[in-house]
């Protein structure tokens, strides 16, 4: 009786030093990412970490089904972008440009011919301050061989970005005869548009040159803004 | 002392607006949504580092100063954020990409077919959900999950552009001379943070793409065929 009781307390100490043992051991935490935290350990099969279910909940995963988080409701359009900056250069009003914003893609071509007033609105802004009649400076066919009225409704109909899965991304690339595949970073949409809408057929008509206003270009460039990283692609905030 | 008075107040009243257009004028959008929590800034659509993926970026609330002003910055959890995929060229929305802030993190639904379309929209909850917590000025988190990654928080504005000069322009008060030179140029956003929406998605589950809407249209030949993509942001009611 007392043997057995001297082999309980013994197996009782094994276990209670094995239980401490286990309590020493821990994960040793060295990733270091550079502060970024990938969160690719929420598929294996347990509950671990600071996870409330498995694979879910926590700081790291998604949370868990019965979270009781409400998505319900209708949303109603605020605001829509497709082509940069198109309400801001072809909304003249504060009033167009609100209508823009909760108007549909498909619901647009009432504004094509608002559009093709703006360009020319534009022009004679030029032909006032250069002294000449406005009738005489109009938007002149592009370098996409499109007219205004070609151009206003490709501007106002079908302001989306069009982007090619199977094909490489430019905004307009003359040398591989490409335009409008998608918008990366580093396109300078800027230039490519005013050069749409000023640079006439040649895309030098307004260039600053032979006493023309310079409206081709913005003549700034990306400074020093990195477009090479890797997702999620953008600079960390300044 | 009157008139010293008279030419302050008015001094700093012009000045106040001057201000307040600068700091509002976002990409220079309408005033009912200017520098809400609703305003977009921008849209990109390209090729991501794996070739068989599309990368969308939606930046939201432009304009925001580094330090407090971005640190403060957050996404609306009453805002929808909307990526719009047309895969038949009538641009129409056949596909959707759903992002909502819950709590610390972003939610996302989709790609998946809207069940209804327009400017109303319900979050369709019975399809692919991924949730990414929100990043902050010195944390960076991202989610990969089923060859899909999402990030939500601020990042630097990618977007370059002389804003001022172009505003003169279109008020007329740049005529003749236009923009400036480069040495006289300035980038409004170089200094500027915005808070962005981050997806990349493999090309499969966007679907078939259109013929390019110009090819169709006649206007240019040659184009690789081609989704039309945008952005919305839509209130709860």
């Amino acid at each position: 009786m007392k043997k057995k009781v001297i082999y309980i307390k013994k197996i009782s100490l094994l276990l209670l030093l094995l239980f401490n043992f286990l309590l020493l051991v821990q994960c040793k935490d060295d990733d270091d990412n550079g502060n970024v935290i990938y969160q690719v350990n929420c598929e294996d099969g347990i509950q671990n970490g600071d996870e409330s279910g498995i694979d879910c909940g926590g700081e790291y995963c998604s949370p868990c089904e019965d979270s009781g988080i409400n998505f319900d409701g209708t949303f109603l359009q605020e605001d829509i972008a497709g082509r940069p900056a198109v309400n801001t250069i072809f909304g003249f009003s504060d009033l167009s440009q609100n209508e823009y914003n909760v108007s549909t893609v498909s619901n647009r071509s009432n504004l094509q011919e608002e559009f093709r007033t703006v360009l020319e609105a534009y022009h004679d802004i030029y032909a006032i301050s250069l002294e000449i009649p406005v009738n005489d400076l109009d938007f002149e066919t592009n370098i996409l061989n499109w007219d205004a009225n070609i151009f206003s409704t490709v501007m106002s109909q079908y302001d989306a970005l069009q982007v090619a899965p199977n094909g490489p991304t430019t905004y307009y690339d003359a040398n591989q005869n490409l335009v409008f595949t998608g918008r990366s970073l580093s396109d300078d949409v800027m230039d490519i548009t005013l050069k749409l809408i000023f640079g006439g057929t040649d895309g030098d008509r307004f260039d600053g040159n032979n006493n023309t206003p310079q409206l081709t270009t913005d003549a700034v460039g990306s400074g020093n803004r990195d477009f090479s990283l890797p997702f999620p692609y953008l600079e960390p905030a300044l | 002392m009157k008139k010293t008075k008279l030419f302050t107040v008015i001094g700093t009243l012009s000045l106040l607006l001057l201000c307040m257009t600068l700091i509002s004028s976002d990409h220079f959008d309408g005033t009912n949504i200017e520098g809400t929590t609703s305003d977009i800034a921008d849209f990109y659509a390209f090729e991501g580092e794996n070739p068989e993926s599309t990368v969308f970026i939606a930046t939201i609330q432009g304009n925001l100063n580094p330090g407090g002003i971005t640190d403060n910055a957050n996404f609306d959890e009453d805002v929808l954020i909307e990526f719009n995929i047309d895969n038949t060229g009538d641009f129409v929305e056949d596909l959707v990409i759903q992002a909502i802030k819950r709590g610390d993190s972003v939610h996302f639904f989709g790609p998946v077919i809207p069940n209804q379309t327009g400017l109303e929209s319900q979050i369709i909850t019975s399809t692919t959900h991924n949730v990414v917590q929100i990043s902050t000025s010195s944390d960076t988190y991202i989610t990969n999950e089923n060859g899909m990654s999402f990030f939500a928080g601020p990042r630097r504005d990618p977007f370059y552009f002389d804003m001022n000069r172009f505003i003169d322009i279109k008020l007329g008060n740049a005529a003749p001379s236009g923009f400036f030179s480069t040495e006289e140029s300035t980038d409004f956003f170089n200094e500027l943070n915005t808070l962005a929406i981050v997806i990349e998605i493999p090309n499969s589950l966007l679907g078939d793409a259109p013929t390019h809407i110009l090819e169709s249209q006649g206007y240019i030949n040659s184009l690789p065929q081609a989704y039309n993509v945008w952005v919305s942001s839509k209130r709860k009611q």
